[in-house]
């Protein structure tokens, strides 16, 4: 077994990334709790040098009871509960369409994955202009095709334009994920319940989808880490207006365009809370998976 | 009898299969085929999709006004030097979890993970202010360092499942020959884990390639990688998709052949190895 001396090795040898990552979780985190309890707006002279006001927990209030703010909540909500739902859905679908024999299989996965490497600027400003420009576009070629009048999607379906270029980003990796565990499925499990009978649904509800039920969860959390903070998608096409300011975005817009630091980070120790809520689900269902 | 799968049973998934993934390819397919048009031809009414003279204009004009390569460099930069910092970093931390563990390793490993969850707009002021501080807003240094802290979580979860795998008596039996710790990782570890060591490099240099979160927000002109360049495009300027699609094709192209390589790895280094 390991000696005392590789055991003082191991713990040299773990200090450089968990000193690194203390640093980089701590440092920062404590700036932005000084700062939520302070007037700071740099651009009428508010400096670290000269001192910070403090002013207590009015920044919390003022951020919370801002007409932003609730619609805010709810935009992220809609946007991370419809993008779940969708991939979710999509997902399992196509992974069990994907795990039955056909031609070409590789090269089918190949072409669903693809999405997922795309940088989220390219694919925001690609869905953007090439497919929802309201004349110019894809959509809006086809509509007319149809004799539909072309719809501004990112103005009249704002919320449910990015929702539809998010999901797009993110099926494939749904998709892989539940693939993975679908192949994992015992078949004779399944042959048999076919022989005794038992319809397609059935099969799925009593069978497939309790197999899946571990993939399931680990896409509904990763996804929503990500999702929560979801940026660069709503920063290229909508600039957060037209009901698409997610609590993210809202953060951004203070700090950055209002130059208000002590709201926004007021504001972004709301938004720790809140992935926090989610984090501790996530580290319960992954540490149940580790056998350290 | 066993399942048997009829011709036609599998001719109809195929299609659907064929159908569903070109849908979902559409939008960087139409990409790269705008990308050849002209302007006019981009925006046709009908969309063309074969009779047009295909032409690589665009990608010159892209390469010319834009200085591409700058940004290209830049991305190649910061995604590389932040990968192979974290792997410096990562490998003997993941390695001592792996073959030292102890009662602590696995809320190590948590914690570490949980580090992840912190959303990067909450912090993004102190962030800026340490690097005006350091002189590091809009280097290519500063962008390593930061990114190197995002993905550090996960390089070290990859590594640490990847080093789990292999057999620890081989370690052991290297130990009784006199092995010292350094000969023990440099000669026994490595060549096995080289592997696994190469997957976590593919997989993070896409994850920091693509990152458009500080990559945005603290660089400018110098230190701009691709994300950048492409969303210099957000504003229309009269006819552009010919041109848009060529610099979009240059960005993702790269990144979407090493992703293509990297789909196991991928499912095995964003699930912590809770799905295999």
């Amino acid at each position: 077994m390991a000696t005392k001396a590789s055991r003082s090795a191991a713990r040299f040898m773990i200090a450089p990334a968990v000193v690194l990552l203390l640093g980089w979780m701590l440092v920062p985190l404590i700036m932005t709790l000084w700062f939520s309890f302070t007037k700071y707006l740099p651009l009428r002279g508010d400096s670290i040098d000269r001192g910070l006001d403090w002013v207590g927990f009015a920044n919390y209030g003022r951020f919370l009871s801002s007409s932003s703010f609730w619609p805010s909540v709810q935009t992220t909500l809609v946007m991370v509960g419809g993008v779940l739902l969708i991939t979710l859905v999509l997902g399992i679908l196509l992974a069990i369409l994907l795990d039955q024999p056909m031609w070409g299989q590789g090269v089918v996965r190949i072409l669903v994955i693809a999405p997922f490497f795309v940088m989220p600027t390219v694919s925001a400003l690609v869905w953007k202009n090439m497919l929802m420009d309201p004349v110019n576009g894809i959509f809006a070629h086809l509509w007319r095709f149809f004799g539909a009048e072309p719809v501004a999607w990112l103005q009249d379906a704002s919320l449910s334009s990015i929702i539809m270029i998010v999901s797009w980003q993110w099926l494939p990796f749904a998709t892989l994920i539940l693939l993975t565990a679908i192949q994992s499925l015992d078949s004779e499990q399944l042959e048999a319940a076919e022989m005794d009978g038992a319809p397609v649904l059935k099969r799925f509800w009593h069978i497939v989808l309790p197999h899946l039920a571990r993939a399931i969860t680990i896409v509904v959390l990763i996804q929503t880490i990500f999702l929560l903070s979801i940026f660069a998608e709503i920063f290229v096409t909508t600039g957060g207006a037209f009901g698409t300011r997610t609590l993210t975005y809202l953060i951004f817009q203070r700090v950055i365009d209002s130059q208000n630091i002590g709201l926004g980070s007021a504001g972004g120790v709301y938004a720790i809370i809140l992935a926090n809520i989610v984090a501790i689900f996530l580290m319960r269902i992954v540490g149940k998976n580790l056998d350290a | 009898m066993s399942r048997t799968v009829t011709t036609q049973r599998k001719m109809i998934t195929t299609a659907a299969a064929w159908t569903i993934g070109l849908v979902i390819f559409f939008p960087i397919y139409w990409t790269i085929l705008t990308s050849f048009k002209t302007e006019a031809q981009a925006i046709n009414d009908p969309p063309l999709f074969f009779a047009f003279d295909w032409t690589l204009e665009n990608y010159a004009l892209v390469q010319e006004r834009s200085d591409y390569m700058k940004f290209l460099w830049n991305s190649v930069i910061i995604a590389g030097g932040s990968t192979i910092l974290g792997i410096l970093v990562a490998i003997p931390a993941a390695w001592s979890m792996a073959f030292v563990p102890s009662r602590r390793t696995k809320d190590i490993l948590l914690w570490m993970l949980s580090t992840k969850m912190l959303p990067a707009v909450g912090v993004l002021y102190p962030i800026s202010l340490i690097f005006v501080e350091f002189n590091l807003l809009d280097t290519r240094g500063g962008l390593v360092v930061v990114l190197m802290l995002i993905n550090l979580p996960i390089i070290v979860w990859m590594l640490y499942t990847y080093f789990k795998e292999i057999p620890g008596e081989i370690l052991e039996a290297a130990r009784m020959d006199g092995a010292t710790l350094k000969e023990e990782i440099l000669y026994v570890l490595t060549p096995m884990a080289i592997p696994g060591i190469a997957s976590t490099i593919l997989l993070n240099f896409i994850l920091a390639w693509n990152e458009a979160f500080w990559t945005l927000n603290l660089t400018a002109a110098n230190a701009a990688p691709l994300t950048a360049f492409i969303a210099s495009y957000s504003s229309p300027e009269g006819l552009f998709f010919a041109k848009l699609s060529a610099a979009s094709t240059m960005a993702i192209t790269p990144i979407l052949i090493l992703g293509w390589f990297s789909q196991k790895q991928l499912v095995r280094g964003l699930t912590f190895g809770a799905v295999k």
